[in-house]
This record gives C-alpha cells, sequence and structure tokens, in this order.
C-alpha cells in the first residue's frame, strides 16, 4: 500500500489543485492496473458496502489501548476523525503487512459475511501490521470519507493530464456504468464503454458583479433582467434520448436530481439548456440551505424527495437539435426556449426563468432590494444582443446581488473545526438578547482571519464553562457582526427565526455585550423586507 | 502543599519570596526557560540557568538585573533550597526543585523526556508535589524517536534537492530551531533568519556548541540558496522573504502535526510532528517516577489529563496558568517585525 499512503499524504497536505493533479498523476504512472481502477472507484463513490461497523472498530480500539470511553471521546472531538483517531491511539505495529490496495479491498470485500470474531482478527491483525498513517488509510478503506480535497473534477483533471484526453469525456467515462472486474485501466479512460457526444457539455458563461450606473447600460429596452436565483448552476444536455446534468464545476450530478430527468424526458427536441437548480416547492424557491440536505447522498429516500422537491429554472438555451446556438443573440435564443417550454407542458419543476417587465431603470432598485422576499438575492441583466460567451467576460450580462444584512450578536458556544482546522475552536454558535435571557440566533464558521481564530481559540479554553466533549459553552461576551443574506420566520429555530447564509463579518472588539441586538430588532428585519 | 500559593502574578514560593515564571511583573522571578510565556519582560531580578542566562538577555535586554547557576548546585533564598534539573525543552530548559522544611516540589516550565541530540536530557526528580505542563496531554500524541525523525527530514531535504527544490523549515527561534539544525546537520548548507541566528549567537556566548549555520541576508542572491536548506521563524510564513525563496517547499514543525487537520491548516507542502514537549506517555512517565502525592496540572490539556490523573489513582488538580502559546506569544511578532525592515 506504500503508493498509496504516498499518494494520499502527498495529496493531504496540500490545497494546491495542481499539487494534488501532479501527485495523482504520478500514482497512475506507477501504480498497478488494478490499484488504479480502485482508486478512481473510491473516489467517485463506487465503493463496495462497509464490512465492519464503526462502533465496533471504537470499541477494540478501547480494549487494545484499556483507555476509558471518555478520554477516547476527547481524543477524538480533537482529531475530528474516527478513522484517524483509531489510528493515532494505537500503539507501535508489531509487524509489517505490505499488500497493494487491490488486495486489501478484495480482502475487505470478503470480509463483509464474516463473522465478528473473524472480523476482529482480521482488523487486529491489520492495525498491528501497518504504521500510523497506513492504518489511517486502512480505516478509510473500511468505510468513510478520505476528506482529501479531491473532488471528481480534480481526480478527471489528473486523468486528463496522464492521458492528454477531454476532461468532460472522462468524467462522463468515470461516472458511466462499469464493473471494476470487467474493464481495463485503458479501456474505461478511453471511454469503450460510454458515448460521449450524447453527454458533451459547453463552458458556461459566467457575469461579472455590476460596476456602472444602470443608465451607463444603455436603454432599458436593450437589457433582458430576470432575477439572480441561488442554487446550482446547471446545464442540461438531451441527445438520442440521453439526459446528463453537468453542475458548473463541470461534474455530473444526472444521479442527484431524478425529478429534473423525468421532467426533461417528457420534453420532445434535442437541446442543451442552462440554468438553475433549485429546491422548489408549491411554486416557490427555498433556501439554498434546504437544497444543500439534497446534495452528495448516496440514497435519495421517497421522503426526502416530497420534503425537499428539486425543480430547474431555465435561462438560456446553447444548443438546438444539434445546432450551437451559442452565436445567436440572446433574444432568438430566448424564443426559442419559449417554445421548447411553451404549453401544454410547463411544470411548476421545470419552467422559464421570469423576465421582468420594466419601462423606467429606477423602478429595478425596489425590485432588487425586495428580492430577499422570495428568496432570490438580486437581479441578473442581460444584454438582448448577447451571443453565450466562454467563461467570464465583462460588458454583456451582470449581477447585481442585495446588500447583506447585519446584526451584532455575543458567541454563546464554540466547536473545533473538522479536518483542516481540528486544533482550533473555528464553529461558533451567536445569540441576541430576548427579555433577561439569550436566544441563538446563527451559526457561522467563516469569517476570520487565522489570527482571530487563534487568538478567540485561546479565549475559549480559559473561558469554557463546561470542560469535556466537543462543544464548549462560553462566558457571553465576545461580540460579532453577523452579515447574512436573508432571514424569514421559522418553527424550526427556537429564536423563531431563519437566517440565510449567516457568516461573520467582524468581530467587534469594541462592542460590549450591552449592545447586541435584541430578538425584536432582528425581527424588524423581516418586516422590512 | 504548605509553601506555594498561585496568584494571579504566577506561582509564588511564601517563605521563598520568589515567583516561578510569573506572568505579571515580580521582585523575584525564578525562570524554567527562555520562551517568551515563561520569560516576561518587567521583572526586578531574574534567577535562571547558566544556559538560559544569555538568550533572557538577549530577549529581554542587556540590563537586566540577572543571575544563573547551573544543575548540581542549590541556592537558598529565604531558607528554601532551589536546584534546577534538566527539563529536555529548549536549550537551558530546567524544572525548578524547591525545598523547605523537607517538602519538596518540583515546578516543570516545560519538558520533553525523549531525548535529542541537543539539550539535556531529562530527569526525573522526587517530590511531593509535582508542577507539570500538559501541552500534548491527549493519548493521541506519541512521538518518534529522534533517529526516525531524523531519517524522515533528511529525505524531506534530498527528495526536494532531487527535485529541484530549496527546503524551508518553519520553526521558532529558541529551541525548535537549533533542534531542526541538528536533526539536518551534515546534509547540506543551512541558511537561517536573522532572528535565529542573533538567537545562536547568544547560545553559542554561554559556550554551547551548535551545528554549523549561515546568516540569510534579506538580500540574499537566489543562486546561492537553491536546492539548500533554510530555517525561518513560522510568522514568516507568506512572507516577501519567502516568497523570493526560489522553488520553496515548505515545511511545518510542530507536535500539532501529529493530526492530519493541523497539517492542512496552514496549507504547507509538508508538516513533521517534531515537539520540544512530552507527549502522552511522556507526560505518564515523569508524574509516575515523580512519585509525588499531589500533581497540578497546568497549560495544555489540564482538565482532561488531571482527570485521567484522577481515575488511575494519582490526585491531580488543574491550575489555570497564562503560559502556552508561546508559538504566538511576542515572540513570534518580534521575529515578524524583524523579517519587515
Ligand atoms: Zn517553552
Ligand atoms: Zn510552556
Amino acid at each position: 500500500m506504500k503508493n498509496f499512503s504516498e499518494l494520499i499524504s502527498a495529496i493531504e497536505i496540500t490545497n494546491k489543485t495542481n499539487a494534488k493533479i501532479d501527485a495523482l498523476v504520478n500514482y497512475f504512472k506507477v501504480a498497478p492496473e488494478k490499484d488504479k481502477l480502485w482508486l478512481i472507484s473510491i473516489f467517485t463513490g463506487k465503493r463496495p458496502p462497509r464490512p465492519v461497523k464503526s462502533n465496533l472498530m471504537k470499541q477494540w480500539a478501547f480494549e487494545i489501548t484499556k483507555l476509558p470511553e471518555w478520554l477516547f471521546l476527547e481524543s477524538y472531538s480533537t482529531v475530528g476523525d474516527l478513522g484517524e483517531t483509531i489510528a493515532l491511539i494505537l500503539p507501535d505495529p508489531t509487524h509489517k503487512i505490505d499488500k497493494p490496495l487491490h488486495v486489501w479491498m478484495r480482502e475487505l470485500i470478503a470480509l463483509k459475511p464474516k463473522s465478528e470474531e473473524e472480523k476482529k482478527e482480521y482488523v487486529l491483525n491489520a492495525w498491528a501490521g501497518l504504521e500510523m498513517q497506513e492504518r489511517l488509510i486502512f480505516n478509510k478503506l473500511i468505510g468513510g470519507s478520505f476528506r482529501i480535497g479531491v473532488s471528481k473534477k480534480t481526480l478527471v483533471n489528473a486523468l486528463s493530464k496522464l492521458s492528454g484526453i477531454d476532461a468532460n469525456q472522462l468524467m462522463h467515462s468515470i461516472i458511466g456504468n462499469w464493473d471494476i472486474n470487467k474493464i481495463s485501466f485503458e479501456d474505461l479512460i478511453n471511454g469503450s464503454h460510454i458515448n460521449y457526444d450524447n453527454s458533451k457539455p459547453y463552458p458556461f458563461f459566467l457575469a461579472y458583479a455590476l460596476e456602472k450606473e444602470l443608465p451607463e447600460l444603455g436603454q432599458p429596452e436593450e437589457w433582458q433582467v430576470e432575477y439572480k436565483w441561488d442554487g446550482i448552476r446547471g446545464q442540461i444536455v438531451k441527445r438520442n434520448n440521453e439526459i446528463y446534468i453537468w453542475s458548473r464545476g463541470e461534474e455530473l450530478v444526472t444521479e442527484q436530481f431524478p425529478e429534473i430527468v423525468e421532467n426533461i424526458s417528457k420534453l420532445e427536441n434535442d437541446f442543451v439548456i442552462d440554468g438553475e437548480i433549485l429546491a422548489l416547492k408549491d411554486s416557490a424557491v427555498l433556501l439554498f440551505n434546504d437544497l444543500q440536505k439534497r446534495l452528495n447522498r448516496k440514497n435519495i429516500t421517497k421522503k426526502m424527495l416530497e420534503e425537499i422537491p428539486v425543480g430547474f429554472y431555465v435561462y438560456d438555451l446553447l444548443e438546438w437539435n444539434g445546432e450551437d446556438y451559442r452565436e445567436k443573440p440572446l433574444e432568438e435564443r430566448r424564443r426559442t426556449l419559449e417554445q421548447l417550454l411553451a404549453k401544454p407542458f410547463v411544470s411548476e419543476q421545470l419552467k422559464l426563468s421570469e423576465v421582468i417587465q420594466f419601462k423606467k431603470w429606477e423602478s429595478l432598485i425596489d425590485l432588487r432590494e425586495n428580492a430577499r422576499s422570495i428568496n432570490s438575492e438580486g437581479l441578473m441583466l442581460k444584454q438582448k444582443k448577447s451571443g453565450y460567451h466562454v467563461g467570464r467576460k465583462k460588458g454583456d450580462w451582470w449581477k447585481w446581488k442585495v446588500d447583506p444584512l447585519t446584526i451584532d450578536a455575543v458567541m454563546i458556544y464554540a466547536q473545533k473545526g473538522s479536518g483542516r482546522r481540528s486544533s482550533k475552536y473555528t464553529d461558533y454558535t451567536f445569540a441576541v438578547k430576548k427579555g433577561d435571557g439569550l436566544v441563538t440566533v446563527a451559526k457561522a464558521y467563516s469569517g476570520l482571519t487565522d489570527v482571530e481564530i487563534t487568538e478567540i481559540s485561546r479565549w475559549v479554553n480559559k473561558n469554557a464553562i463546561e470542560k469535556f466533549g466537543p462543544v464548549r459553552t462560553v462566558k457571553a461576551e465576545l461580540v460579532f457582526e453577523i452579515a447574512f443574506e436573508g432571514i424569514a420566520y421559522s418553527k424550526r429555530h427556537k429564536s423563531g427565526v431563519a437566517l440565510r447564509f449567516p457568516r461573520i463579518k467582524r468581530w467587534r472588539k469594541d462592542k460590549p455585550v450591552s449592545e447586541i441586538d435584541t430578538i425584536e430588532s432582528v425581527t424588524a428585519l423581516i418586516e422590512a423586507q | 502543599m504548605k509553601f506555594i500559593k498561585f496568584t494571579k502574578k504566577g506561582i509564588y514560593c511564601i517563605p521563598g519570596k520568589f515567583y516561578l515564571d510569573p506572568w505579571l511583573p515580580v521582585d523575584h522571578a525564578i525562570i524554567s526557560h527562555g520562551h517568551a510565556d515563561h520569560s516576561r519582560s518587567g521583572n526586578k531580578h531574574y534567577f535562571c540557568h547558566d544556559d538560559s542566562k544569555a538568550i533572557l538577555k538577549h530577549r529581554l535586554g542587556a540590563d537586566i538585573s540577572i543571575e544563573s547557576m547551573g544543575y548540581n548546585q542549590t541556592r537558598i533564598i529565604n531558607n528554601v533550597s532551589v536546584s534546577f534539573y534538566p527539563a529536555g525543552h529548549v536549550i537551558g530548559s530546567v524544572q525548578i526543585r524547591l525545598e523547605y522544611k523537607g517538602e519538596v516540589v518540583v515546578f516543570t516550565g516545560d519538558y520533553k523526556t525523549q531525548p535529542d541530540f541537543i539539550t539535556d536530557p531529562f530527569e526525573s526528580v522526587k517530590c511531593h508535589t509535582f508542577i507539570t505542563e500538559s501541552t500534548f496531554g491527549l493519548p493521541i500524541y506519541n512521538w518518534k524517536t529522534e533517529l526516525q525523525l531524523q531519517e524522515q527530514l533528511q529525505n524531506w531535504v534530498l527528495q526536494n534537492q532531487a527535485n529541484n527544490k530549496t527546503s524551508v523549515f518553519l520553526g521558532y527561534s529558541l529551541g525548535k530551531s537549533q533542534r531542526i539544525m541538528s536533526l539536518i546537520d551534515g546534509i547540506d548548507k543551512v541558511y537561517v533568519h536573522t532572528a535565529i541566528n542573533n538567537l545562536n549567537n547568544a547560545i553559542s556566548s554561554s559556550g554551547i556548541a551548535l551545528p554549523e549555520t549561515t546568516l540569510l541576508k534579506q538580500d540574499f542572491d537566489k543562486k546561492d540558496i537553491q536546492n539548500k536548506i533554510i530555517i525561518m521563524p513560522p510568522g514568516l510564513l507568506g512572507s516577501r522573504l519567502l516568497k523570493r525563496v526560489p522553488n520553496a517547499a515548505v515545511a511545518i514543525c510542530s507536535g500539532w502535526m501529529q493530526i492530519r487537520g493541523n497539517r492542512r491548516w496552514k496549507a504547507v507542502d509538508a508538516g513533521f510532528a517534531v515537539s520540544d514537549h512530552a507527549d502522552w506517555n511522556g507526560l505518564l512517565s515523569a508524574v509516575k517516577a515523580s512519585e509525588a502525592e499531589k500533581v497540578y496540572v497546568t497549560h495544555g490539556s489540564q482538565a482532561t489529563f488531571s482527570k485521567y490523573l484522577n481515575e488511575i489513582g494519582i490526585a491531580a488538580e488543574e491550575l489555570i496558568t497564562d503560559y502556552g502559546d508561546e508559538q504566538l506569544a511576542s515572540e513570534e511578532k518580534k521575529d515578524n517585525s524583524t523579517a519587515n525592515v
């Protein structure tokens, strides 16, 4: 497993995507054929079911180390990862096991139906034969995410660098249907099992933030204005009765959104459309937080589909019955789209992004201000004559987002980060005043500098009210300005309000707790919208 | 414990009328070692080990009132016998042993039980009361041996050289830098940052031999340092000076690097768990070897470690001090300001 272990070490340390890609390329150059296929399998989520429950592994680790459970949990909350905690607390290895990745995988698959005793014997023997890092990898092979920042896109870029094959084609190849026992590495990356012509996407056109006064844009009638939606930008490719959904990050996400696929399949013609994947319920757009609950799940339950139905708002048309439409003017593309999505079809879950009718620029000001009330994050301004460009280009498309809302709140809980910041307190819970007490309004974990996080961690260590477990209750003393994109009434929250995208704007060292917001002043923001 | 009191200025010896590593200014301070959080400025008189004297003067000013003594010596201060035992933490670091009317207290300052190539190795001292640090007081911290670390660091440098890269180690001026110097000694030319060079000069002035290094000049010639080794303080991560180093591969050496999340947090090229503090088993063995009736646990995992000691039958209590964070205390800021001139 030495190759694989070195690969993981090289990847986990760096946050530079190119360094990760180089490490992967080096691995693909030297690793055995079967190992390469397993690596692709593991990093695309195609993994065999977990052969050993994590609870058993924890139990066996207690037995070996004779540590009390609370101390193990304390260690776990510092490390933030069970497989790693176990790897760290076990005693030094007594012998050396060296097997390639695919042999480990074969053995782990064979382990699944065995008895608990047999599993224990196997796992304990492996633990005693591996160094710390290999032990960690072994625990991760059993189950759990590697969490080393290798997305499908990174993997595909590495394969592309290795082979010279187009990255999007490789994305289709690795996502497509293949059996590790029946395909060779060569055939897999050459895509012998897929037809890339059916899935090939176009690069997205991205807008810049508006940096002019509205009248400087010219006449209002030259512009198409729509709401800006905050979901996942997506491109749907339908050719020869095959349907593919690409995310803006150029990952294939088709399987995550079965209801979109179903709706698209009802349409005639071949086409490629650009739009937004959104959680849509009762004709309204839900918060991104809701959509998030649907992402990256292995199985989407019926309940999930009912609670958070996902739909698609169509922005643009890139290809129509085999013809590339990107150089045609927007108004023409729009007309064809209207035809595509014309009645009698029209579903609330698959529809055209509404065009806002306006005569004067001034009338857009209020619309933008009020965008939050429908969970939109502002407006999009598109020149009607514009083509669909590649990447970012200034001038033809602008996004005009609403300014964030802010409140001052006090920190009441702090929690250690997981993964890359696991030794520091990075996740905080904030409260505002309610009568004589406090009420939680938001959780946030971004927006501070490393230096501030270090300073706060130190403060938390000294001011924690109880000292065990992952969450520290702290003295209500540190005040922060919290920015957020929207606010709504919520029955699920104790405070009665839900903030959208809360983040720390700055640490208000200058403000005493007595001057933080009250729940009344926070609720007033909803009314003001 | 009859003659020690924990006050808001620090650990106070009542009959001796002196403090151990006080964090607020006092008249008489006995200092365990030269890290900024243990030896603060503003005290009227300092007393430390011979090997720390030049370091303290360098850090706190040549005009401070300071006295020192070696191991195997005893000084009686107001009927309290004071003696020093090696702590194995950094050059000049000691455990402070106090004896008064047959009662013995040992204050460890910071310590490391595992021997290295450069500091005097830790010695266990029996006592009634043991005041121990707990920086790495969780069972997840288990260090590699010095020989394993040597191999790890040297291999990394050689691999960098094979890839045409310059190896940059980040380590605090006092302690970590000298430790890194000793671990990579002999493979190639080692350049050190001004802050480290100044400290090395202070250490050498007390007659301690250090591995050979060269000062990294602010206006260094890129050709000279390509593929060589550089040591600089961690505060220089992201600095212009570091950016000028050609094809730099950057490594952090710290006990925190034992955890993957921490290795990734600074986004460097390598993280080595090289610590100047005792690991879990080191702390446990030191506590057990002291045979103390009562253990006070200071900075680090004090709550966890004292709870565990009580569970295994050793009476222990946590002690909130102002130590810790030598990483971010004044030392780093000072190094930074020197760097930006
Ligand atoms: Zn220290
Ligand atoms: Zn310390």
